[in-house]
């Protein structure tokens, strides 16, 4: 399918439908995993600590790979991989922010008080994050379209032919996420019923 | 146990053992003259971005020792007796009013000490106090749930910077701006959003960490 001929871009314009996408999934998935954190707080069970350890997994995985083909995307666009980008930086601090919170995990013994303490991080982590990636990069400019006076991509995308294949991306992603997510619950699940049977 | 009884068993256990607030002097002391000892033949070096980066440096590192100690250094008896006594909304609340005087305390110790070392190139003072202010407080505020989480935790110590730099760095990131609009004396209506945009940070983060202690204060 044709894509819109803009100068610098090019065709690399279709990394649209892979980078973008990509950070929709991962902040799906890290409220998915907030969401079951509060739940496991307001009632504690093994399953809703899985669940949200392993979708803030997940959300990790699709945060690199984001980074990995904002940094390629970059590479051609931009002339270097890393600019320093308030996008940049917001996106590379919550990577540190989801591996302290698996650090925090490896760090504690006791089963329960490690679920208990990893989901207020994951909660108050959270909190902290949006205005680290939603309101902090809106207010400097950046080299992203859409803010600091660059036009938004929709402003070239006249036939709307993009969108055809961008939302289905999206929507894509996010049920990739979901799924692979979903699977590694249940592999864990399945792993702790099984030690629970050797140990009887 | 009201809010305010808890504030002053605070302040008083702090003005008891001042071994622990000089030592936090001393190491903001040190740090600021470590900095000076760097540049102690080039003063003229020190561009303003440069001041700003060592004094926020200098201040982050100092805060996070001192918000660190609010629960790590807990005993585990005295921790059951507040357990039994009183209401994990007003500790917290109480740990976070206390540390966010410290932290003020300690920010503008750092900035005397600096001026003295290190000149003062910050042209709207006001302002720069105001941030100061309001930054200490964020640092509180965010600091010390996460440091009761560390102190359960096995090598506390290395889990508080680990966990704490992500969090904090929102609020560094908009005080080193506006620090930078101050130095260069720019007008106040530019840093204005950036203030509010504090603010709101700061009281998000408390309503989290009322909101979240509870359920680390059970354990």
């Amino acid at each position: 399918m044709d894509v819109p001929r803009l100068n610098i871009v090019n065709e690399t314009v279709r990394a649209l439908y892979f980078h973008v996408p990509m950070w929709f999934g991962m902040i799906v998935l890290l409220a998915i995993s907030v969401y079951y954190s509060i739940q496991y707080l307001r009632k504690p069970s093994l399953q809703t600590d899985i669940s949200s350890f392993e979708f803030a997994h997940t959300g990790t995985l699709l945060n690199i790979l984001g980074l990995v083909t904002g940094m390629i995307w970059a590479n051609y666009t931009w002339g270097s991989p890393w600019h320093g980008d308030p996008k940049q930086n917001g996106a590379a601090i919550t990577l540190l922010l989801y591996l302290a919170y698996f650090v925090l995990r490896g760090s504690i013994d006791n089963e329960d008080q490690r679920a208990r303490l990893s989901a207020v991080y994951n909660i108050f982590a959270f909190a902290a994050m949006i205005p680290l990636i939603f309101i902090i990069p809106r207010m400097t400019s950046s080299m992203h379209p859409g803010s600091g006076g660059n036009p938004g991509f929709n402003m070239y995308d006249l036939d709307s032919k993009m969108r055809l294949v961008f939302y289905p991306a999206v929507t894509g992603w996010i049920l990739l996420g979901v799924w692979i997510a979903s699977l590694r619950v249940r592999i864990r699940i399945v792993h702790e019923k099984l030690a629970n049977l050797e140990h009887e | 146990m009201p809010l305010k009884t808890l504030i002053r068993k605070e302040f008083t256990l702090e003005l008891r053992r001042k071994s622990v607030i000089s030592g936090l002097m001393l190491y903001l002391f040190s740090t600021a003259f470590i900095c000076y000892l760097t540049f102690s033949l080039r003063q003229n070096q020190i561009t303003p971005l440069v001041w700003s980066a060592l004094f926020w440096i200098t201040i982050l590192f100092t805060v996070i020792n001192s918000v660190a100690k609010s629960f790590i250094g807990e005993k585990k008896g005295r921790e059951i007796y507040l357990y039994s006594i009183a209401a994990p909304e007003s500790i917290i609340l109480s740990k976070i009013i206390y540390n966010a005087a410290l932290t003020t305390l300690l920010a503008f110790t750092g900035f005397l000490v600096f001026i003295v070392l290190l000149k003062n190139p910050v042209i709207d003072l006001m302002y720069f106090l105001l941030i100061l202010f309001l930054g200490s407080i964020g640092f509180a505020s965010s600091l010390t749930l996460l440091s009761g989480i560390a102190a359960k935790a096995n090598n506390s110590q290395i889990l508080m910077t680990v966990l704490s730099f992500p969090v904090v760095i929102s609020v560094l990131l908009i005080t080193v701006k506006v620090t930078k609009n101050c130095i260069d004396g720019l007008d106040r209506s530019i840093s204005t959003n950036d203030v509010i945009t504090l603010v709101a940070i700061n009281c998000l983060v408390t309503a989290a960490s009322y909101l979240l202690f509870p359920y680390i204060w059970r354990s």
